[in-house]
């Protein structure tokens, strides 16, 4: 078993309709248990690449993928994702690698049935079971106490940090292997964006993580490797340490000290 | 020049108002005889223009009325009304509210099951009736009552909603989330277009060939409730769907998107998000369309028949509000002309309730 | 199960898309095909006394131009008046409730309205009732228009207007209306496409006249009217002339549609 839950290897990514490609030749490898942070200022890609890894760019038809993105899991071994084709496999790529998106997306029902709602997919219909796994879930993400008395209610009525972390705890409820961040906090306050970092900070016990941010605070903060990218190439991939300390690349040195982006 | 633009502006919009005060206000004063006379049982009474012959009596009788609509929808001998002739002078007297006090009342019994106990007065809007005093010292009388398109309009309503509504929505469903992005534009352009081709086309259309084609299938004629129905179910197709589509394109990507990142399929998407997201939207716009085919005249009067019986069969000619007020209202003249008054107050009441309600339960100002 | 569920949903969904398509193509088919038939330069040349359309088309056109000519500044002002003057008031949201409303009332009631008020006294069906019934068909549909289409534009506009000393009428007319113009001319295509085919509110008050009619105090040609009369009659000729004016009517309602879109589109 390699230490990296994923890897990807000379991976080009065109738009449809573009001429030219949005990402070219990328290696990059997520390791098990780590939080990868994907930098950059803002169109290099980063969202792009996330994006690919769970394929949820095959909802707009049209766009190209090249190379391989490998993921690893203990149950079906060693998977090119770029190689899959049936519905099926989409919706376990998808059940496996969880994503969280740029604003909170709470589905248009109540604080309960949010959660259920990726169980009742997988075909839980227990209602003790699925009560368990809510609560857990809600737990894992620090909102059960807030909301364990109106679980009823409309999902829509929380507040913006409240609707994050509910997003989180639907993603985490399905039990995935990696979760895709993108950009889980640009549209929250400070202190809601605090309490989603430790979160993440305690999600990496049991989960891969990648995540993509414009704050580079937050990936000197919360990650373990750091990704820089720029206009579709990766520049530098390293520790986190290394690259705010001591980046090989003058454009991610120019980069993370200020000097465009 | 300020002020001057502003109050020309502000009794421009006051105008709107002014013209539906004077729409209800002058319903109300035409079809007010009719109102008198009939009262509100107007609305159960199936027939229409039918001649009754009233017994002079100088006392209030009671009289049988058939509570069964089928049964009383037999022409003309059926007595029904009762009219106190001798005592014209003092009739006259007695005020129109005290009038439709007594219609009111009389219909109340009528709707408990029981007999009709009412005193029609011979006022002066009897007057162009012709009331033609027989041998025996008997009258005869129209009566007119508005079940029968009353009940025609509900079920082609109901009737075209019910076909409407699935394809509609497939149509709305197909467009924003499954069809191939280079038939959206021409078949979303083609479906609003066809929301605008005038309906007296559908009309036409559903009179040389749907009616006949639905009649080969279902059999009975080619002009019947079922046809109409049908016919103005496929006259609001392209706007309802176009208007769903505009509230399921209001859902945010982003959520569909997180929803297929948990690994849903199309199916739960649209069920599970897609239609609790934009719930206000479609059923605003089903209302919207309901409206639509309930006002309608055009799409309907080629095809429903125009008879004023009510259809025993769904493959039976029958008659709408709409369609009763097109083909009469040129001839009639006096109380039946009152009476399509009546009609047209109902209609207009109707749907102004429909549309208000769904303004204010579910639009807030959404596109119409 | 998921998958065939999912499967059986996108097929059937499919296919009542295709179903409700194949019905409005039928129409289109039958209409094309049938209005071809009798449509021939003849037509255009002679009235229907003569078996032509001459006289149709235009006591049509005169009927609803004539609707929209009144419409469009009396509708265009309450609609300036709803968004710029009244905005937010209970008594500008009340008139816009009203006119959402009117926008639905049946065609037909809006015909026996004005046959009451002005065919009775009159005594005869005539042109002027016609247009009225029109015209109320029409207003809503334009003061909804402006009301949205002034709404889109953006407040910042009307404050740098003020913010350089014009008055609130000059700001509305030459800053706010200007910006606004593209939207409120497709929109008030759009209404005159809608009145031009509107048969039920003419039934009765312009009527239908065989022909050439240049005087509104009488009953004045309509075409929808006529394709109406023409369509029920037994003789074969005059159903196909009834075809060949049906087409003839959705060509130019669809001619000005597609128009209120080609301004739109290149705006944008």
């Amino acid at each position: 078993m390699t230490q990296n839950k994923m890897e990807v290897k000379d991976f080009s990514f065109t738009y449809k309709g573009a001429a030219k490609p949005s990402l070219r030749n990328i290696n990059l490898p997520i390791e098990r248990k780590k939080v990868t942070a994907l930098i950059g200022p803002s169109g290099c890609g980063k969202s792009t690449l996330l994006r690919s890894m769970n394929r949820i760019h095959d909802l707009y038809p049209g766009n190209k993928y090249e190379g391989q993105i490998m993921l690893h899991t203990e149950d079906e071994g060693h998977t090119d994702i770029l190689t899959l084709k049936k519905e099926n496999d989409f919706i376990w790529l998808r059940q496996t690698v969880g994503m969280v998106f740029q604003k909170p997306t709470p589905f248009p029902m109540s604080i309960f049935d949010n959660i259920a709602y990726g169980l009742r997919l997988q075909g839980e219909k227990n209602k003790a079971v699925l009560q368990e796994k809510v609560e857990k879930s809600l737990k894992d993400v620090a909102l059960w106490k807030e909301v364990k008395d109106r679980l009823n209610d409309d999902a829509r009525g929380l507040s913006g940090g409240q609707q994050q972390r509910l997003c989180i705890a639907r993603v985490v409820a399905l039990k995935p292997e990696v979760i895709l961040f993108d950009e889980p906090t640009s549209a929250l306050d400070p202190l809601s964006t605090l309490a989603i970092e430790e979160m993440i900070f305690e999600l990496k016990q049991d989960y891969t993580i990648a995540i993509v941010t414009h704050n580079m605070q937050q990936a000197s903060r919360i990650s373990d490797y750091t990704a820089f990218m720029y206009l579709g190439e990766l520049i530098e991939f390293d520790t986190t340490d290394n690259i705010f300390t001591a980046p090989k690349k003058q454009q991610t040195e120019d980069y993370i000290t200020g000097k465009f982006g | 020049m300020e002020r001057i633009f502003r109050i020309i502006s502000q009794s421009s919009a006051t105008f709107l108002f002014f013209v539906l005060i004077a729409t209800v206000s002058v319903l109300y004063l035409y079809a007010k005889p009719a109102i008198e006379q009939f009262g509100t049982y107007f609305i159960i009474d199936p027939r229409w223009g039918v001649e009754v012959t009233v017994k002079e009596s100088p006392t209030k009788a009671i009289q049988t009325t058939p509570s069964s609509p089928q049964a009383s929808s037999e022409p003309t001998t059926t007595p029904t009304e009762e009219e106190n002739l001798e005592d014209e002078d003092t009739q006259a007297s007695i005020s129109d509210d005290e009038n439709l006090d007594n219609l009111d009342a009389g219909l109340d019994d009528d709707l408990g099951g029981e007999d009709i106990d009412a005193q029609i007065t011979s006022d002066d809007e009897d007057d162009f009736e012709a009331n033609p005093t027989n041998a025996a010292g008997e009258k005869t009388e129209v009566v007119y009552g508005g079940a029968v398109p009353i009940v025609g309009t509900i079920f082609s309503t109901a009737i075209a909603m019910l076909f409407s509504i699935p394809i509609a929505m497939g149509i709305a469903v197909f467009l924003s989330e499954i069809a191939h992005e280079k038939l959206v534009a021409p078949v979303g352009i083609a479906i609003e277009l066809l929301a605008a081709i005038p309906s007296i086309i559908y009309g036409m259309w559903a009179l040389f060939y749907f009616g006949p084609f639905i009649a080969s299938i279902f059999g009975g004629h080619s002009v019947s409730l079922l046809v109409a129905g049908l016919t103005l179910g496929v006259m609001i197709i392209p706007f309802m769907a176009a208007l769903s589509r505009d509230a399921i394109n209001t859902t945010p990507d982003v959520l569909k998107e997180s929803a297929y990142a948990m690994g849903a399929t199309k199916l739960e998407v649209t069920k599970d998000i897609i239609f609790p997201y934009a719930k206000a939207g479609i059923i605003g716009s089903i209302i919207i369309s309901l409206g639509r085919a309930l006002g309608e005249t055009m799409a309907v009067a080629f095809v429903i028949g125009g008879v004023f019986e009510f259809a025993k069969s769904v493959t039976d000619p029958t008659n709408s509000i709409p369609v009763v007020l097109a083909n009469n209202f040129a001839e009639s003249s006096g109380l039946s002309m009152n009476a399509l008054f009546y009609l047209a107050l109902i209609l207009f009441v109707v749907s102004f309730i429909i549309i208000f309600a769904a303004k204010h339960y579910f639009l807030r100002r959404n596109k119409l | 199960m998921r998958l065939f569920l999912n499967k059986a949903f996108l097929v059937l969904s499919t296919l009542t898309a295709i179903l409700g398509l194949l019905f409005l193509g039928w129409i289109i088919v039958t209409l094309v095909s049938k209005g071809m038939e009798s449509l021939t330069p003849y037509i255009f040349t002679h009235d229907l006394v003569d078996n032509g359309i001459r006289n149709l088309i235009w006591g049509q056109i005169v009927l609803a131009g004539l609707a929209t000519v009144f419409g469009i500044p009396i509708g265009v002002l309450a609609g300036v008046y709803l968004q710029e003057y009244g905005n937010h008031t209970k008594y500008a949201d009340f008139i816009r409730d009203l006119s959402d409303v009117m926008m639905s009332a049946p065609s037909i009631v809006i015909g026996t309205f004005i046959y009451a008020i002005m065919v009775i006294p009159m005594g005869h069906t005539n042109g002027w009732a016609g247009i009225a019934a029109l015209f109320v068909m029409m207003l809503p549909i334009v003061v909804r228009t402006t009301d949205d289409m002034l709404s889109l534009v953006p407040t910042e506009l009307r404050e740098a207007g003020m913010a350089i000393g014009a008055s609130k009428y000059h700001v509305i007319m030459h800053i706010v209306i200007r910006a606004a113009k593209v939207g409120i001319m497709t929109g008030l295509i759009l209404a005159f496409a809608r009145i031009m085919g509107e048969t039920a509110p003419l039934l009765y008050t312009s009527g239908s006249t065989i022909y050439m009619e240049t005087d509104l105090s009488q009953t004045y040609p309509a075409m929808t009217v006529s394709i109406y009369n023409l369509a029920t009659m037994p003789d074969e000729k005059l159903v196909s002339l009834a075809w060949a004016a049906a087409l003839v009517l959705t060509l130019m309602v669809l001619g000005l549609n597609l128009l209120g879109r080609y301004i739109i589109k290149e705006k944008r």
